[in-house]
C-alpha cells in the first residue's frame, strides 16, 4: 500500500508498504530516518518513541499502514540543524549518554514530560521515563538532565 | 561501497576533567549510525534459520524450496563454509553453521539471504530440517558424572582449575557451611547484533561491525572464510551496548558468507528473541562452601566447589572459571583455601563474558558466607570483613602478593559511615516508593526494612599469561593553520567513554586543543577487546606511549631549532598548542614549528607480565591488577508477597585515577543497576534447554523506578604500575551491589535466601 503522511514538517511517501510492517519500519528503512531505534519492537523499550499527532508512542507498535495522512514528530525533529533542543543538549552535558541506543526514545520522552509537566519532581520524571529501558547508565544521569534541561527552559 | 559511519569529531580537554562525549551529540540526535543503521544500495537481508531442539542429530536439510522462494538471493548450510567449520574464543568448537548435531536451542543450522528482512526471515522457514531429537543434557551436576552423555569429543568439562593453598587439613574454631545458586543473565545490550558485509570484486569483503574485539574476529572470520586475514577488512560501526556479548562471533561470518555468496551487500540485524540465542550470557553457577574462623573472627580456611554451566560452547568459559576460583574468597586474607572450580559443557545456551566475568556468581557466595560467619560469631558483618580485608602486600589464594593500593578496609568504613537514608513513610501517596509499586499492593504494612554489605574484587587486564598490549598510532601535523593530533586505535567504543579518554590522553601529553579520534578499523594493530575493564588502562597506555614519542620528536625539532639561537633547550614542554619553556613561558608555536612536518608515531603497549595457574596449586602471579569496590543496599521488602525495593545504594571504590570522572559516575552507576537487575530481577528462564523468555517482555531489566539514587565515594589512590596511576573501573559495580541487596534482603526477612535472582517465593514462608 501506499503510505503518505508528515514527518517533522515534511510530506514523505512510500510505496509498497507491507501489510506488517511497522511505522518504526516504514521510518527507518523507507525514509532512512533511523534515529527511532530497534531495541526490542515489542513496546517493552521505548528507544522508538515518536510523536504521533502529537501524542507519545512506540513506532514499533504502529502499523505503517496506519500512519497514513498523519503526522510523525522523531527524534530527528526535535533539533533545528546544528542547534539542539534543550533536552538534547542537557543529555549531551549531564553524561546521561553511554551508548546512547536509548537515547533518542528518552529524549523525545522527555521533551513530551517537560511539554506535559515543566517542572517535574524526580517521581514525575521517574513515572515518566518508566517505560524507556537504559542498559548503560543506571538512570542517575538521565534524571539528572531532565532535571538540568527543565531548569533551563523555565529560565 | 561503503555505509555511512559516525564522522570523526574534535575533542578538547585534559585527564582528569569532565568531557563530554564526541558522539554525544549526534547520539542526542538520532543521527549516531549504529551497526543495524547501515545501509548501501543492492543491499539484501540475512536470515538465519534456528534449531528447534537444544540436542539433536542432523539428519538432512533441504534448501530447495527457500532457493525458489521470491526474492531469495542465497541459502547456505555448513557445506557452503569456505574454510574452518569451527571457530572459538579459547577452544574451536563452535560450528559456523550446525553438522551433523545441534547442540543447543536456537543453534544457527542455515543462512538465507532476500531482498526484503521479510522476505529473509519466510524463505528461512523454508529451509527444512529433518532432526533425531536428543535427550538434552541440562543439569551441569549431571554433566559431571562418569556416565553422563559426551557433549564433544573430549569429555563435558571445559576446564577444572584447582587452587590448593596453604594447609590442606586446617580446622577451626567456628565453621560455617552454605550453599548458593545464580541464574543466568543476559547482557541485553540495547544495540542488536548487526552488521553489513560487503563483497570487494577480488574475493575479499569489508564488514562493518560492533564489536568488542576487531583484531580477534578477523582471525576467526579469515580462518572461516579460507581467506587471508588482509583480505578481510574490519570496520566499527556504532556499538549498541556490549557488557560482554560482543566477545564472540555471532552473525560476522554468517554476513560475510552470505555476501561472498551472493556478491551482493549483506546486511543481518538480529531481532530481540534472536539475541537471546545470538550472544553468550553470563554463566549460571551452583556453589558450595565452607568457612572456618577462630573465635576472634580471623579467616582460618575456605574450602569451595564452585560448578559454572558453560552451555554447549566453551566461548571464554576457561578464563571465567579461572576468575571464579581465584577470587572465591573475595578480597579477604584467607591462609588456607581448598577451590575446585569446573565449567561444563551442557546443552543451555552457551556462556561466556559479561561484565564482572567470574568474579560476580562468587561474590553472592563468599558474601554470604560472611555474612553466616559474623553472625555464627556474633560479630557486626561489617567489623568481620575488616578484620579480614586484604591489605597492601597480602598474599591472595593464588600466592600473588598483591601490590599498590587495597584499600578493602576504607572502602567498607566509608560506605558504613555514611547516613542512613530516611525509614520509608508509610502515609507516603506516592506508591512508586513502595514494593509493588504502583501495582498498589501495599502502603506500607508487612514492608520490613534491611540493609546489606558486600564488597569484591577482579582483575583488570588478561590474565594467565595470555598476550596483553594495545595498539596506537598517533599523528600531529598542522590542519588549517592550527596544530592537530590524530588518535587511531583499533579499541572499542562501547558506550563507557573510551573516545573521549583516548582524547583527554592525547591533549594532556601533546598540549594540543584540537584531537580527532578516528574511527576504529583493523588498518592500525590490535588493542585487544574492550573487555575486562582494560581499555583505559591498555589502550589509554599505547596512546601514553605513543605520544610520548610524538613528543620527543616534537622537541627534539625544537631543541634542534632553538639550540642553534639560544642554546637553551632544558625542560622544554608542549603546552597550549606551543612548545614552552620550563617556566611555561612559549617559545614557538606548534604550527609554526611543524610547517608541513607530519609527525607520525606507533607504538604498542603492555602491562606486566602475568603467569598461568599452576595446574595441580593454582598458584600464579596471574593477574596485572586489582580493583575493589564495595557496596551498601538499603531495601524495602514486602513480606507478605515477597515483593522489594531497592531503597538506596552507597558505593566506595578505588579507581586509582578518574581520568574522566563524570564518565567514571557513569560505570559505577550502570554497572550498580545490572548488579542489582542480577540480584532481583533478571534471569534467562530455561526448561529442558529452552529459554522461556526471550524478550524484554519477560527478562525483565530494572527501569528507572527500579534504580535507586546511587551514593558515591570514588578514590583515587594511583597505582604505582599504570598510566596516571589508574585502574580498571567497568566491572567492580556490577560484582558487590547484587549481594548487598540480597544481604539486605536477608536483613529484612531473616531468610536464608541463598538463590539469585531473589523471586517472592524465596521470601515467603511457604
Ligand atoms: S523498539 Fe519499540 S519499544 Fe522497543
Ligand atoms: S546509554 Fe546505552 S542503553 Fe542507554
Amino acid at each position: 500500500m501506499k503510505v503518505s503522511c508528515s514527518v517533522n514538517g515534511q510530506v514523505l511517501v512510500a510505496d509498497d508498504v507491507w501489510e506488517g510492517e511497522s511505522l518504526l519500519y516504514v521510518l527507518r528503512e523507507r525514509f532512512g530516518l533511523y534515529g527511532s531505534k530497534n531495541a526490542c519492537e515489542q513496546g517493552e523499550c521505548g528507544s522508538c518513541s515518536v510523536y504521533l499527532d502529537g501524542v507519545l508512542v512506540c513506532a514499533c507498535l504502529v502499523l505503517g499502514g496506519q500512519v497514513n495522512g498523519r503526522e510523525i514528530l522523531t527524534v530527528e525533529g526535535l533539533s533545528h540543524r546544528t542547534a539542539l533542543h534543550p533536552v538534547q543538549t542537557a543529555f549531551v552535558e549531564a553524561g546521561a549518554v553511554q551508548c546512547g541506543f536509548c537515547t533518542p526514545g528518552l529524549v523525545v520522552a522527555a521533551h513530551d514530560l517537560l511539554r506535559r509537566v515543566p517542572d517535574p519532581t524526580e517521581a514525575q520524571i521517574r513515572e515518566a521515563l518508566a517505560g524507556n529501558i537504559c542498559r548503560c547508565t543506571g538512570y542517575a544521569k538521565i534524571i539528572d538532565a531532565v532535571q538540568l534541561a527543565a531548569g533551563r527552559m523555565s529560565g | 561501497m561503503k555505509p555511512r559511519l559516525a564522522p570523526a569529531a574534535t575533542v578538547t580537554g585534559r585527564v582528569g576533567e569532565n568531557v563530554p562525549r564526541p558522539d554525544g551529540v549526534l547520539k542526542v540526535q538520532g543521527g549516531f549510525p549504529y551497526s543495524s543503521d547501515l545501509q548501501v544500495d543492492r543491499m539484501l537481508w540475512g536470515a538465519t534459520v534456528r534449531s528447534p531442539h537444544p540436542y539433536a542429530r542432523i539428519l538432512s536439510i533441504d534448501t530447495s524450496e527457500a532457493l525458489a522462494a521470491p526474492g531469495v538471493r542465497a541459502v547456505l548450510t555448513h557445506e557452503d563454509v569456505p574454510g574452518k567449520r569451527v571457530y572459538g574464543l579459547e577452544i574451536p568448537d563452535q560450528p559456523v553453521l550446525a553438522f551433523d548435531v545441534v547442540r543447543y536451542w536456537g543453534e544457527a543450522v542455515a543462512l538465507v539471504a532476500a531482498d526484503h528482512p521479510e522476505l529473509a526471515r519466510r524463505a528461512a522457514q523454508k529451509v527444512h530440517v529433518q532432526y533425531q531429537v536428543l535427550a538434552p543434557l541440562t543439569d551441569p551436576e549431571q554433566a559431571l558424572l562418569a556416565d553422563a552423555p559426551r557433549l564433544h569429543p573430549d569429555g563435558n568439562v571445559t576446564r577444572h582449575v584447582k587452587i590448593r593453598h596453604g594447609n590442606q587439613d586446617a580446622r577451626a574454631e567456628v565453621v560455617v557451611t552454605g550453599e548458593y545458586e545464580v541464574g543466568m543473565q543476559d547482557q541485553a545490550p540495547l544495540g542488536p547484533e548487526s552488521g553489513l558485509a560487503v563483497p570487494d570484486e577480488e574475493g575479499g569483503v569489508d564488514l562493518f561491525i560492533a564489536t568488542q574485539w576487531l583484531h580477534v574476529d578477523r582471525e576467526q572470520l579469515a580462518g572461516v572464510l579460507g581467506l587471508p586475514p588482509d583480505r578481510v577488512r574490519l570496520t566499527m560501526a556504532g556499538i549498541g551496548g556490549a557488557f560482554g556479548a560482543r566477545e564472540d562471533l555471532s552473525m560476522q561470518a554468517h554476513a560475510c558468507m552470505l555476501a561472498l555468496r551472493s556478491g551482493r551487500p549483506v546486511k543481518i540485524s538480529y531481532s530481540r528473541p534472536e539475541s537471546f540465542v545470538g550472544h553468550v550470557h553470563r554463566h549460571p553457577g551452583r556453589l558450595r562452601y565452607e568457612h572456618g574462623a577462630n573465635r576472634d573472627g580471623k579467616l582460618v580456611y575456605v574450602r569451595a566447589r564452585i560448578v559454572l554451566d558453560g552451555g554447549a560452547y566453551a566461548s571464554s568459559s576457561t578464563a571465567v572459571i579461572a576468575n571464579a576460583s581465584c577470587f572465591a574468597v573475595g578480597p579477604y586474607r584467607c591462609p588456607n583455601a581448598t577451590i575446585d572450580g569446573w565449567v561444563v559443557y551442557t546443552n543451555n545456551p552457551p556462556c561466556g563474558a559479561m561484565r564482572g566475568f567470574g568474579s560476580v556468581q562468587n561474590c553472592y557466595a563468599h558474601e554470604a558466607q560472611m555474612d553466616k560467619l559474623a553472625e555464627a560469631l556474633g560479630m557486626d558483618p561489617v567489623e568481620l570483613r575488616t578484620r579480614n580485608a586484604l591489605e597492601t602486600g597480602s598474599q591472595m589464594i593464588t600466592g600473588q602478593v598483591i601490590d599498590g593500593p587495597v584499600p578493602v578496609a576504607e572502602l567498607l568504613r566509608r560506605i558504613k559511615e555514611r547516613p542512613l537514608p530516611a525509614a520509608s513513610d508509610p502515609g507516603s501517596l506516592d506508591l512508586t516508593t513502595q514494593p509493588g509499586g504502583v501495582s498498589n499492593t501495599t502502603h506500607g504494612e508487612s514492608v520490613r526494612r534491611g540493609v546489606g554489605y558486600a564488597v569484591g574484587f577482579k582483575n583488570v587486564g588478561y590474565s594467565e599469561g595470555f598476550n596483553d598490549y594495545s595498539t596506537a598510532r598517533v599523528k600531529l601535523s598542522v590542519v588549517g593553520g592550527r596544530p592537530r593530533v590524530e588518535v587511531h586505535t583499533a579499541a572499542a567504543e562501547v558506550g563507557q567513554g573510551l573516545v573521549t579518554v583516548q582524547a583527554q590522553i592525547a591533549g594532556t601529553e601533546l598540549g594540543v586543543t584540537d584531537v580527532v579520534v578516528l574511527n576504529a578499523d583493523t588498518r592500525v594493530g590490535s588493542s585487544g577487546s574492550s573487555s575486562a575493564s582494560r581499555q583505559t588502562y591498555i589502550t589509554g597506555g599505547a596512546v601514553k606511549a605513543a605520544c610520548d614519542a610524538v613528543r620527543r620528536r616534537v622537541l627534539a625539532l625544537a631543541e634542534l631549532e632553538l639550540g642553534r639561537k639560544t642554546g637553551k633547550t632544558d625542560g622544554l614542554r608542549l603546552e597550549r598548542d606551543s612548545v614552552v619553556s620550563a617556566d611555561g613561558r612559549e617559545i614557538v608555536s606548534l604550527t609554526t614549528l611543524l610547517g608541513d612536518e607530519v609527525i607520525e608515531e606507533t607504538h604498542e603497549f603492555r602491562p606486566r607480565q602475568t603467569t598461568r595457574l599452576d595446574p595441580e596449586t593454582g598458584q600464579a602471579n596471574a593477574h596485572v591488577q586489582y580493583a575493589f569496590a564495595a557496596h551498601r543496599a538499603v531495601v524495602d521488602v514486602d513480606t507478605e508477597l515477597g515483593l522489594v525495593k531497592v531503597v538506596e545504594l552507597a558505593t566506595a571504590q578505588d579507581v586509582g585515577k578518574a581520568i574522566n570522572p563524570q564518565a567514571v559516575e557513569g560505570q559505577l552507576e550502570g554497572g550498580a543497576a545490572q548488579g542489582l537487575g542480577l540480584a532481583v530481577m533478571e534471569e534467562i528462564q530455561l526448561k529442558d534447554g529452552v529459554i522461556r523468555n526471550a524478550s524484554f517482555t519477560d527478562y525483565l531489566l530494572p527501569t528507572i523506578l527500579d534504580m535507586p539514587p546511587l551514593r558515591m565515594d570514588v578514590l583515587e589512590l594511583g597505582d604505582p604500575h599504570s598510566p596516571y596511576g589508574l585502574k580498571g573501573v567497568g566491572e567492580p559495580p556490577t560484582i558487590s551491589s547484587g549481594p548487598a541487596i540480597v544481604a539486605a534482603i536477608r536483613a529484612a526477612t531473616g531468610r536464608p535466601i541463598t538463590r539469585v535472582p531473589v523471586r517472592p517465593h524465596d521470601i515467603v514462608e511457604t
